[in-house]
């Protein structure tokens, strides 16, 4: 059986062939590039196709399948409708499936399920990257209240710490919220003293 | 307390009105909360839309009829309460074409243009033997882009896929696929013709405007079991978005609409440039002057968003002639029972909004301000006709399909 997985994005389709390599008398091709795209599937004439359903080249490929029909090549078409729930898993997955007309439904199951396990693994992965960089820009975020909180009010860090999760748990709010209400408070009244600053020197032109 | 409704759209121009009644609160006003779902690809839309991901969809009209008619994908019956708007795109040319077809450089007369290009056709054809036909790009097979250019193209002695190539190419990569040669003129939505413009990659030829005069464009789709269920919450939604139809044609507002469509979370694009498609400005080439074009984007006057009958069995015909289908009388009732007149009148009867008296007009009739038969309010007509004279008379499907050229 032959797969065409078309993706964009280089690392999840790496992240899929890598999960559908395990099967069996499978050949997988990764298309990353949009340019010639078509020309490309054509090629690989393959069973199924993937794709994810971020990518703008969908209905490139849906009319390419539609049109491919009428020259009675080899016709692609969206799993019909006995497979409704595999698709549905799959559309919730982020990713769309071709398959070859006739190509049976037990076969291809399996390896839906499969893509859709390797989508949902990425979007996980993508998740914690994404979680794990907003954890660094909170810890940043907090440690830059705490430096405005010492200069400004003359106090210990541990205070200043002491003091916004005081706020934090007053207010019923996580602490990073309260050291970006402070961080963000700060950057206004500095640009509103420098407002006024330029006011004073150059009257009637405002600031700079 | 207001009830949500997720809303899939595509970052084009005429996405405006579920944005506007959302980012305005005439949705909130009436109980709702709308949550706007951009993808990039009408098949997503679509597949989100049949997959419960959204409720409803901004989608182009063919679309929806091709999909209730099983084009594609298994038959889903959609249903087409209220039209978002007629028109707004344009045909845009590889510069070296342009100026072959459209010499005068200001916006083309399509009779003129379309003459011109049957002469460049012909000449292709004679030298290189079908080799290199010329190449257009529509964004979507089932789209009324493809529909109103084909038609154009056929009254102009062009015949679609024989003389010339119709293919998709998706919006954003309009300008790109001119650059690149791949195609050599393109027919796309706004804001995607003056990207090219931008790039000095195209010219604008011809406004789709000017093939139809009052051509239904993309619509509010759902699936039919979704417009049952939740039957208050859609006619609300109507009323919300005729508001903000008002607010979007209102001049006052063009500045802070396009600055609120251009956001990265909607069509992420340049403000200006949505600021002149709004206002019904076209730069046609890059460094020449912006031209007027009234009603380019047609959202809200005559009753623009009213669901006519007769624009989803127009839609049906050209489908079936484009695919060398005989006329079906089964489709052409399921394609006619797409649109709904029946919910948009019960959405806003009673209200302050004209409601015309029929449900289907005779479509290309008007050449001139007529006033027409109401339920209730004032609507006057201005020119809805066809650039080739045809009319389009619902009465006799059959026979305006035979008649086609």
């Amino acid at each position: 059986m032959r797969i065409a997985i078309v993706d964009e994005s280089a690392p999840r389709a790496a992240v899929i062939r890598e999960g559908l390599a395990q099967v069996a008398e499978c050949e997988i091709f990764v298309v990353t590039e949009r340019r010639g795209m078509i020309a490309r599937i054509a090629e690989i004439a393959p069973d199924i196709v993937l794709m994810d359903l971020g990518n703008p080249s969908r209905d490139v490929l849906e009319e390419y399948f539609a049109v491919s029909r009428a020259l009675a090549r080899p016709i692609a078409m969206f799993v019909d409708e006995s497979d409704e729930e595999a698709i549905a898993a799959s559309i919730d997955a982020g990713v769309s499936a071709y398959i070859v007309a006739g190509l049976a439904a037990h076969r291809i199951r399996p390896l839906l399920d499969l893509a859709v396990r390797r989508f949902n693994a990425f979007a996980r992965l993508q998740a914690d990257l994404n979680e794990a960089r907003g954890q660094l820009a909170e810890r940043e975020t907090i440690d830059r209240a705490k430096r405005i909180l010492m200069d400004s009010r003359r106090i210990t860090e541990p205070q200043a710490y002491a003091e916004m999760r005081g706020a934090a748990m007053s207010q019923g709010r996580r602490i990073a919220d309260i050291a970006g209400a402070v961080v963000t408070a700060h950057r206004l009244l500095a640009n509103t003293s420098a407002i006024a600053a330029a006011g004073e020197n150059t009257p009637g032109k405002g600031p700079i | 307390m207001t009830t949500e409704l997720a809303i899939g759209f595509l970052p084009l121009v005429d996405a405006c009105l579920p944005i506007l009644a959302q980012e305005h609160g005439f949705a909130e006003a009436e109980g709702l909360s709308l949550r706007l779902v951009k993808d990039m690809s009408w098949a997503t839309v679509l597949d989100r839309l049949l997959y419960g991901h959204t409720d409803a969809a901004h989608l182009i009209a063919p679309l929806a009829i091709a999909t209730t008619l099983g084009r594609g994908r298994p038959a889903q019956p959609l249903s087409v309460p209220f039209v978002l708007g007629l028109n707004g795109n344009a045909i845009t040319m590889r510069p070296d074409l342009a100026a072959e077809v459209n010499p005068s450089g200001r916006l083309g007369d399509p009779r003129a243009v379309g003459a011109a290009l049957a002469q460049v056709v012909a000449a292709r054809a004679a030298a290189g033997g079908g080799a290199d036909r010329l190449r257009f790009g529509v964004v979507q097979r089932y789209s009324s882009h493809s529909y109103m250019l084909r038609y154009w193209l056929a009254a102009c002695g062009i015949r679609p896929d024989i003389d010339v190539t119709i293919t998709t190419v998706a919006p954003p990569f309009c300008a790109d696929a001119l650059e690149a040669g791949e195609v050599d003129a393109i027919c796309v939505g706004e804001p995607w013709n003056s990207v090219a413009v931008g790039r000095g990659v195209g010219e604008i030829v011809l406004a789709t405007a000017q093939i139809w005069r009052r051509g239904v464009e993309k619509v509010l789709a759902l699936r039919e079991p979704v417009l049952d269920a939740r039957r208050g919450d859609i006619e609300a939604l109507i009323r919300a978005l005729r508001r903000a139809g008002t607010h979007f044609v209102d001049p006052a507002n063009w500045e802070a609409n396009a600055a609120i469509l251009a956001r990265s979370h909607y069509l992420d694009g340049n403000e200006a440039m949505i600021r002149n498609a709004i206002s019904d400005h076209l730069l046609l080439r890059n460094g020449g002057g912006l031209v007027h074009y009234p009603d380019f984007m047609f959202q809200y006057r005559e009753a623009a968003n009213f669901p006519w009958v007769s624009q989803a069995e127009w839609l049906y015909t050209q489908m079936a002639r484009w695919e060398g289908m005989p006329f079906d009388p089964g489709d052409a009732a399921r394609a006619a029972h797409v649109f709904r007149p029946d919910v948009y009148r019960s959405a806003l009867i009673g209200g302050p909004e004209p409601l015309p008296g029929a449900s289907s007009k005779v479509e290309g009739s008007v050449s001139q301000r007529t006033a027409v038969t109401t339920q209730q309010g004032n609507i006057t007509m201005e020119s809805n006709s066809f650039f080739d004279g045809r009319i389009f008379d619902p009465v006799d499907l059959r026979g305006y399909m035979a008649a086609m050229p």
